[in-house]
């Protein structure tokens, strides 16, 4: 049995509000994040002695670079290049050095800027098997990958176009209460089947919109945390997986399938026990691949459980109640926080929109990387609140 | 069923021509191994020596035992279709106006999922396809999901002819129609579909055999172009370098002779003049309208190809001073594919052994029948090849070549060669 993560806190959530565009560096929105933080948890740079970055936009630096530019010489330090499963990844790397002693606090940050071309540059460069092998195939980037991913699923499991769109109109709503979310203009069930064909079967709402923005968090232990007066989480469980069932053609589950048993026994807890769940929502098709492969129900049932469940805060099932990446705009790797951010707040009691009813333990996964044909990192982590 | 396509109208010269932009070519070193196969029309695959896993997208390393020893082997490319999409949206310029583009994840049987370019006629998901490797108009190997079976006017294909350098609808300059070989390959574009086929001759006053029948073609017209006179070419070009779609030299000079054999230089320097200084003339003359055609439409600028010699490779001694002006054309031609490239023009080599005419007389066959030739011509434009090795005899110099260019120069010294 993996030891647990007793007498660590997860702490101050943090969004650099986002921007369709902008002109900053990636340098200028991971520093925004990190002075927010510093100034929410009334701490000064030399408290900082770990950190880890997400970031795809910092070419040519790294965390390293990121180090110097931004004046800080941490004992820790962590670059995680791993997308929409970064936000997991941190917090499982974070916690276990303040839990050995190696950090004291951790710092961690992720943001992206998103000049008018860098999507198209960073789509060219992505990796090596997309530059040989599918970006010169249309040019799609992930709006293809998906495309396949998704028109795959429907005809295996018989999911349909309403499934899918009943996911993105309530995020939606649930996004407009969120001060943060780029895109809160009402969108109906018609709005989204009607809408510009983007690759078929996937139209305009279903792809999430690249923006600038950045998300952080501290990791610290729950003594500090308590000394600081910072509301925090618990850690319950958490996982990761990379390169997941490889022998399976064509993407049809991630690495949760693999690996929650382990996360719910780790946590202690189910899938009945949860109160939200914050998945990765690059597309509607991943949200409902997590969704059974994080056990809420059997493989292909997703379709089936969309329609039985009702996705608000105020609903049986609330799921990214801030609107997710769909709604609130994807900042690079600041989508592979955005999730654990929103947990975080739901957690502590300070939710930013609507608050999901005595949140108590929350689920949060990530998705990250298509490398090639499918997706190649997940993670996921069971958060409780600490209040008594 | 494709469409088959139709003729398009006349130009209007008062338009804007829409300049070629390229797919993305960027590859890593290994992936070019798949341009290195689809060059010559192979559809080939990392094979494993040691595991015998095929993998895909290339590799360093076998995915399956880490074994470095990866053989690039052709593949059936047969295999189940299980998504496809079709993009209404890209975020690269030359799909972007080419749009929609129809796209499919195939199952190949050896094992690999791929990523292909699908033909409009293979079916919905759930369909058996045949994957194979094509050039794109980057010059860069890409797969490309046909039916199972062939079906009437697949080469119409939008997305194919963007590959290909279909002869169909287009226009061709034949740069010498005085030898058999040169009709040969203008009949060939004739039956291939070709609207119009331009045939060079160099001194017109003398009437070459054959060319009157040839001439009786409504699509043949005879022009002077003498391939040792710049101003020929440049006339030449004036005239039609705005309409060539595909240009075929195949004008060469060809004399029996090593150095011993003569004295002087007048022989290689006629050789040089035409095999070597003629290809730069037509280059340097004809290069510029075709690259700024390579995008013109459903018949833009498709196709420049080269006829060289297997001699090109080795030396053949008894024919050295030929061999010697191929190779110079053949380098030169490397330096043409490489600034054609930037319009998405394709430079075609074609490496025949002995062609069966008056200058190979004392070879003993096989020589290759300037019909063969011609074919040959027609099937790389039609499949978009680079390289042909037309013959069993350019087929085995080549595997010679491949096998070791040393010992192919020894056994071409001691006259074993061909």
């Amino acid at each position: 049995m993996r030891a647990g993560y007793e007498g660590i806190a997860v702490a101050v959530p943090v969004t650099v509000p986002y921007r369709r565009h902008s002109i900053r560096g990636a340098h200028w929105w991971l520093a925004r994040a990190l002075d927010a933080l510093l100034e929410t948890a009334a701490l000064r740079k030399d408290d900082i002695d770990g950190v880890a970055v997400s970031s795809f936009l910092l070419v040519p630096d790294t965390a390293v670079g990121l180090m110097q530019h931004l004046g800080l010489s941490p004992r820790w330090l962590d670059h995680i290049p791993m997308g929409g499963a970064s936000g997991m990844v941190a917090l499982r790397r974070a916690a276990r050095a303040v839990q050995s002693g190696d950090a004291g606090i951790v710092a961690c940050l992720a943001g992206d800027t998103n000049h008018v071309d860098s999507f198209r540059h960073t789509l060219g460069s992505f990796s090596q098997f997309a530059r040989d092998a599918v970006y010169p195939y249309g040019s799609g980037g992930p709006n293809a990958s998906f495309a396949f991913l998704t028109d795959h699923y429907m005809r295996t499991h018989g999911a349909r176009r309403e499934d899918f769109g009943k996911l993105c109109v309530a995020q939606r709503r649930n996004a407009q209460s969120f001060p943060h979310a780029l895109l809160r203009k009402p969108l109906s069930l018609t709005d989204y089947l009607e809408a510009r064909p983007i690759a078929e079967p996937l139209r305009l709402f279903d792809c999430v919109m690249p923006c600038a923005g950045a998300e952080a968090f501290l990791v610290l232990t729950e003594e500090r945390a308590r000394d600081l007066g910072l509301p925090h989480a618990r850690i319950l469980g958490t996982i990761e997986r990379h390169n997941a069932y490889p022998e399976d053609p064509i993407q049809v589950r991630g690495g949760w399938a693999l690996d929650r048993d382990e996360l719910y026994a780790q946590a202690g807890v189910g899938p009945a026990d949860v109160d939200f769940l914050q998945a990765y929502d690059d597309y509607p098709v991943i949200t409902l691949m997590q969704i059974e492969d994080l056990g809420f129900c059997a493989k292909g049932e997703g379709p089936e459980f969309i329609r039985r469940h009702e996705f608000g805060t105020d609903g049986d099932f609330p799921l990214n109640t801030s609107g997710g990446q769909l709604s609130v705009g994807q900042a690079g790797a600041a989508g592979g926080y955005l999730g654990l951010i929103e947990a975080l707040r739901q957690l502590t009691g300070q939710a930013l929109g609507a608050a999901v009813p005595d949140a108590r333990i929350g689920l949060v996964s990530g998705f990250g990387m298509i490398n090639y044909d499918r997706g190649l990192c997940s993670g996921a982590a069971v958060l409780a609140s600490a209040q008594p | 069923m494709t469409e088959p396509i139709k003729r398009p109208p006349r130009k209007n010269p008062v338009l804007r021509t829409r300049l070629p932009v390229l797919p993305p070519w960027q590859r890593s070193r290994i992936a070019l191994g798949l341009t290195a196969g689809a060059a010559e029309g192979r559809f080939e695959l990392q094979v494993c020596a040691k595991c015998g896993t095929t993998q895909y997208p290339p590799r360093e390393a076998c995915v399956r035992c880490l074994g470095t020893q990866l053989a690039w082997r052709r593949q059936p490319g047969t295999g189940e279709l299980i998504a496809s999409t079709l993009l209404r949206h890209s975020h690269d310029v030359f799909f972007r106006e080419r749009l929609p583009w129809r796209l499919g994840m195939v199952r190949l049987d050896v094992g690999p999922t791929v990523v292909v370019h699908l033909h409009g006629d293979v079916g919905s998901v759930p369909a058996r396809v045949r994957v194979g490797a094509r050039l794109d108009k980057a010059g860069t190997a890409v797969l490309v999901g046909f039916p199972e079976k062939d079906v009437a006017n697949m080469a119409d294909d939008r997305q194919l002819r963007e590959m290909t350098c279909d002869p169909k609808f287009r226009k061709a300059l034949v740069t010498d129609g005085r030898t058999a070989v040169g009709q040969a390959i203008a009949r060939g574009l004739v039956e291939a579909g070709a609207d119009i086929v331009w045939v060079g001759q160099a001194e017109p006053w003398k009437r070459a055999a054959g060319l009157d029948a040839l001439v009786a073609l409504p699509q043949v017209t005879l022009l002077p172009l003498d391939l040792t006179d710049e101003r020929s070419v440049n006339e030449l070009a004036a005239e039609i370098g705005g309409k060539v779609d595909i240009l075929i030299n195949n004008a060469e000079h060809h004399r029996a002779h090593g150095i011993a054999s003569r004295t002087g230089t007048d022989v290689a320097q006629a050789e040089i003049e035409i095999n070597y200084l003629g290809l730069l003339r037509l280059a340097q003359a004809f290069g510029p309208a075709m690259r700024a055609r390579g995008a013109d439409g459903q018949s833009s600028a498709v196709a420049w190809v080269n006829l060289l010699s297997v001699f090109a490779l080795s030396n053949f001694p008894t024919h050295g001073t030929f061999s010697a002006s191929k190779a110079a054309a053949h380098s030169l031609s490397q330096c043409l594919r490489a600034e054609m490239r930037a319009a998405g023009v394709r430079v075609i080599n074609l490496f025949p052994g002995p062609i069966d005419d008056e200058w190979n007389q004392t070879l003993p066959p096989p020589k290759l029948a300037p019909a063969a030739l011609a074919r040959a011509v027609v099937d790389a434009l039609r499949d978009g090849v680079e390289d042909v090795y037309p013959g069993d005899v350019a087929q085995e110099w080549r595997e010679r070549w491949l096998d070791s260019p040393k010992v192919l120069e020894r056994e071409l010294a001691l006259g074993s060669g061909a």
